[in-house]
């Protein structure tokens, strides 16, 4: 490559007039830029091979594995509920929907039905999680576009719901507090009031994100008509949760598969519309996030409210001692990211014989190569952010 | 608390003690044997004095009594500084120093307003009064004029007014342009110093209550006062790192070709009429030119690291700022072409009566002009929006990726030093300057009792005249916009920032230029009756704007900080001590 360049430049001695340049010899070179995996815009320890022609990429590859922790093959060396430890390190931003899903997946395979209240507390903390994980996103999207005060708003409220996880099970980050059988331990006393006032709270902090990031002038210039997903390409790669919501689709396991009976709550499933530009734009599918925020917010209401008369016992003992029929089961739950799945295989033991993961950050990173052409390096960390991976469950 | 440890120290502490011991003694015995040498060639010298004085003898006397005084000084404070060493630590960090170093800070500045117009008055006043034969210069400490007096005359004169000798001839240096030269430059390169450390501290405050935060606390005890210095220090020991497949040379020489020109634009930005290290009649294009070659540093910084994301940063800063430039330039021709001159200290001069004679409300197109500017230096300082040079978020840290320790101190020196500059012209070609906003009536009137003169000459100095105090004031108001808007607003992309300049600055203070020179025409050549009627409605209609500005903006303040509690939410008031 580089005999090819130093031939193609132009001859200094040469007197050349001005007919005699060639437009070839003007060109500007292409550049390869490894942007991660230590970037403070790629989240993680993503890295993304830019080819570049000056501030034009004109190709992003993102290469991965660099958290890889064999996460699935433990899980075939352990049972279930001890494997719920390790689902909440794949996606830490939301490690009670990640163990809700696991645990839910082993559940059903056994055929274990459960207490009302310990789906309710499960679908309170779900919510939650859900909510702490969008603004985490929200805010970390803020920051790739250089607003630092958004980050810091988002992880205040962040905070307080990380102590309200806290006063629950005792853990800030990787809570295992859903379990095979319901959830660890029942409710500490007044927490749902806090939790409630919680809410009243947080309520109007939504707007004044609306004010201060998501309806901001640059903050619209910087992702409005970036990144685009026809609906098309989002159902072709396989996306899921808000970034395939953010293309328009409307498609919400919350609403299509009803195991955790989301079907007595009062919600909307919240899609982009293009608002601020095209349908799909990375703005689409930042603000799906906040609007879900809105739903959840409403889910959890709905839910605190039926909380304490809802009967039975918050943990079954028999998820300790379950075991796995020989016979197999994949199922899915929406995450914050996404629908994350999980397979399993059990062959009459406690320990299953096969555990699998789809990973919705995984999927939904495989549209960057297609999405991440033609832009500005700067639109890169704009597309990243709105896609809103976490490497832990990319690479699990 | 780790006690630092020095080579030379000894480890036993009863070696060090007796050590101590032994300086202490040595000290004050120097300390005193200076005292007496002064005080013997004192008495030795002065007689006769009063009735005839040589000139040999005046340096003698300075030499002789003086050196051995300031030996003295030296050597007394050295025993003090020994004796004191082991509770200077303790005592730095008492939750009550820095309060009680702050209202020093205060009483100390209202001392020096007060210090200075004596000075200044009494300067004027021996100059004012012809002298012999001698053709007197006016304004001794101010153009930078020498004043070609004899020391014999300036003797008599200063006899005339202090009684003490010894007080007549610590003035007589102030006469030399080379002392004057000298303060004036240990004062600039203290305030260069000053402002980064005190800036960086502020905006990390700052930062922090807009943030719902506290910002530094630990460092000092009062609100983490002495944060900004141990961070200097902390970077001073740092690694010295030179990338091994860089350019040596370029990367050494980088950081100080951005750091120099900040400080060499401070040579001729005045402070107040006075505080002027040169006067020159051309000083807003010598500005202009220092903060030029700031962007050579950069593309060398960006050039020498041998680093993708540096050379990203070097380009983005270069045509960011060659092109903001052009703009910038232009928006500070309006106040130039309305005063008629490019010494900033005349164009100050023609705002010096309040509010209403500033600049910025002069007519509708310097209000423009003022915004252009402002928004043109942004983005010349790489101050957020237009950050991108060193945009984390997207290319590590730009130009200064590679750059660590006391190199990477002086690039945030030099930006420090330039987001003052900036707001510094802003300041004094649109802002009045060290001027008050109150018209010049308002100022007291001097003379009286001393302590009446004390508080009139104080408050003209801060508040109701003029001074570098009110300069000071003004710019950092600025500067605090600046910071204000880093912690608002995302960043924009490189594409717009060249859309902003090319499509939108550029015409707009292309066609502000144009109006402005056709309004000067109409307004002072033409006089036509109603041009002058619609000058005076259009003047009045801005200063009623200005007025509505400022008290809304001090409202607005006003109902946040009331009402804060219910704006940030109970909640968070309750969790957090910053929100």
């Amino acid at each position: 490559m580089t005999e090819l360049v130093l031939e193609s430049r132009p001859d200094i001695n040469a007197d050349l007039t001005a007919d005699q340049i060639r437009l070839e010899d003007l060109q500007t070179e292409e550049m390869l830029v490894n942007m991660g995996p230590q970037h403070p815009a790629t989240h993680g320890v993503l890295r993304v091979v830019l080819r570049t022609d000056g501030e034009m990429v004109l190709e992003a590859v993102p290469h991965i594995g660099y958290l890889h922790r064999c996460a699935e093959k433990i899980g075939e060396n352990v049972a279930p509920y001890q494997y719920i430890p390790y689902t909440d390190r794949m996606d830490y931003l939301a490690g009670m929907n990640d163990n809700l899903a696991f645990a839910l997946a082993a559940e059903k395979l056994a055929g274990m039905e459960l207490s009302r209240r310990a789906q309710l507390i499960r679908v309170v903390f779900a919510e939650l999680n859900r909510i702490a994980s969008h603004l985490v996103s929200m805010g970390t999207y803020g920051l790739d576009m250089g607003a630092f005060t958004p980050f810091l708003y988002a992880f205040r409220e962040r905070e307080m719901i990380l102590d309200l996880f806290e006063a629950a099970c005792g853990a800030r980050l990787t809570y295992s507090y859903i379990t095979v059988g319901g959830v660890t331990q029942d409710l500490p006393e007044r927490w749902i009031d806090v939790c409630s006032e919680f809410l009243d709270y947080f309520e109007p902090k939504i707007d004044e994100y609306n004010n201060l990031l998501s309806f901001n002038h640059i903050f619209v210039k910087r992702t409005a008509n970036v990144g685009v997903i026809t609906p098309e390409d989002a159902l072709a790669f396989g996306l899921t949760g808000p970034v395939l919501r953010g293309s328009g689709i409307r498609w919400d396991l919350r609403k299509a598969q009803n195991d955790l009976g989301y079907d007595e709550f009062e919600f909307d499933v919240p899609i982009g519309e293009g608002l601020k530009g095209t349908l799909g734009d990375c703005w689409d599918r930042y603000y799906v996030r906040i609007l879900e925020m809105k739903q959840s917010v409403r889910i959890l209401r709905q839910a605190l409210a039926r909380l304490p008369d809802a009967p039975g016992d918050a943990y079954d003992k028999r998820g300790k001692t379950m075991k796995l029929p020989a016979d197999e089961i994949y199922y899915e739950l929406e995450n914050p990211r996404g629908q994350l799945g999980f397979y399993i295989q059990g062959n009459g033991s406690t320990i299953p014989a096969r555990v699998k993961a789809r990973g919705p950050s995984f999927c939904n990173l495989s549209v960057l190569t297609h999405i991440g052409t033609n832009c500005l390096l700067a639109d890169i960390a704009a597309i990243v952010g709105s896609i809103d991976v976490v490497m832990g469950e990319v690479d699990r | 608390m780790a006690q630092i440890t020095l080579p030379w120290t000894p480890k036993d502490p009863e070696k060090l003690r007796a050590y101590r011991a032994k300086a202490v003694k040595l000290l004050f015995g120097l300390a005193l044997l200076q005292l007496l040498t002064a005080g013997a060639l004192y008495t030795v010298f002065s007689i006769g004095v009063p009735a005839r004085i040589e000139d040999w003898k005046v340096i003698v006397v300075v030499l002789g009594v003086l050196g051995p005084a300031a030996g003295f000084g030296a050597c007394f404070l050295g025993g003090l500084a020994v004796i004191l060493y082991r509770q200077i630590g303790a005592f730095l960090r008492l939750p009550w120093v820095a309060f009680v170093l702050f209202c020093g800070g205060v009483v100390g500045a209202c001392l020096l307003v007060w210090a200075h117009a004596l000075l200044f008055d009494f300067t004027k006043h021996m100059l004012e009064k012809p002298i012999g034969t001698t053709e007197v210069a006016t304004d001794l400490l101010g153009s930078g004029l020498v004043a070609p007096l004899t020391v014999r005359e300036i003797y008599s004169e200063i006899r005339s007014v202090i009684p003490q000798p010894l007080a007549a001839y610590l003035l007589w240096p102030l006469q030399f342009d080379l002392v004057r030269d000298l303060v004036a430059l240990a004062g600039i390169i203290g305030f260069v110093s000053i402002v980064p450390v005190f800036g960086i501290w502020w905006e990390r405050k700052v930062a922090g209550r807009i943030q719902s935060r506290l910002g530094p606390m630990r460092v000092g005890g009062w609100h983490g006062w002495l944060q900004s210095p141990a961070d200097g220090l902390k970077l001073i020991f740092k690694e010295d790192f030179i990338p091994p497949e860089g350019d040596r040379i370029l990367f050494r020489l980088a950081p100080y070709l951005t750091f120099v020109p900040a400080i060499c634009a401070f040579i001729a930005l005045p402070f107040a009429g006075a505080y002027v290290f040169r006067d020159l009649d051309v000083a807003l294009l010598f500005i202009l030119a220092m903060l030029g070659i700031e962007v050579v540093g950069v593309i060398l910084a960006g050039w020498a690291s041998n680093n993708k994301w540096s050379v990203y940063g070097a380009m983005r800063e270069a045509c960011q700022m060659v092109s903001y430039e052009i703009p910038m330039g232009m928006s500070l021709l309006i106040p130039v072409m309305t005063v008629g001159t490019l010494r900033l200290t005349a164009i100050a001069d023609a705002q010096g009566d309040g509010f209403h004679s500033w600049l910025l409300f002069r007519n509708p197109f310097c209000f423009v002009a003022f915004f252009c500017y402002y928004v043109a230096a942004l983005a010349s300082c790489k101050r957020a929006p237009f950050d991108l040079p060193e945009s984390e978020s997207e290319l590590v840290a730009g130009f200064h990726t590679e750059y660590s320790g006391f190199r990477w101190s002086l690039f945030f020196f030099g930006e420090y030093a330039a987001m003052f500059i900036v707001s510094g012209l802003a300041v004094i070609l649109f802002l009045g300057g060290w001027k008050s906003p109150f018209p010049e009536s308002w100022a007291l009137q001097t003379g009286g009792p001393w302590y009446q003169d004390f508080v009139a000459r104080v408050l003209n100095g801060m508040l109701l005249k003029e001074g570098p105090i009110l300069f000071i004031l003004k710019a950092a108001f600025l500067y605090y916009v600046q910071l204000w808007v880093r912690w608002t607003l995302p960043r924009i992309r490189i594409d717009q920032v060249l859309y902003g300049c090319v499509q939108v600055l550029l015409p707009l203070t292309m066609l502000v230029l144009l109006g402005n020179t056709f309004w000067i025409l109409a307004t002072k050549h033409l006089e036509l009756g109603w041009v002058d009627t619609l000058d005076t409605i259009f003047h009045a209609a801005l200063v009623i704007l200005g007025y509505i500005l400022v008290i809304g903006m001090i409202a607005i303040a006003a109902y946040g900080y009331m009402n804060r509690r219910r704006l940030v939410g109970t909640l968070a008031v309750d969790h957090l001590p910053g929100a």
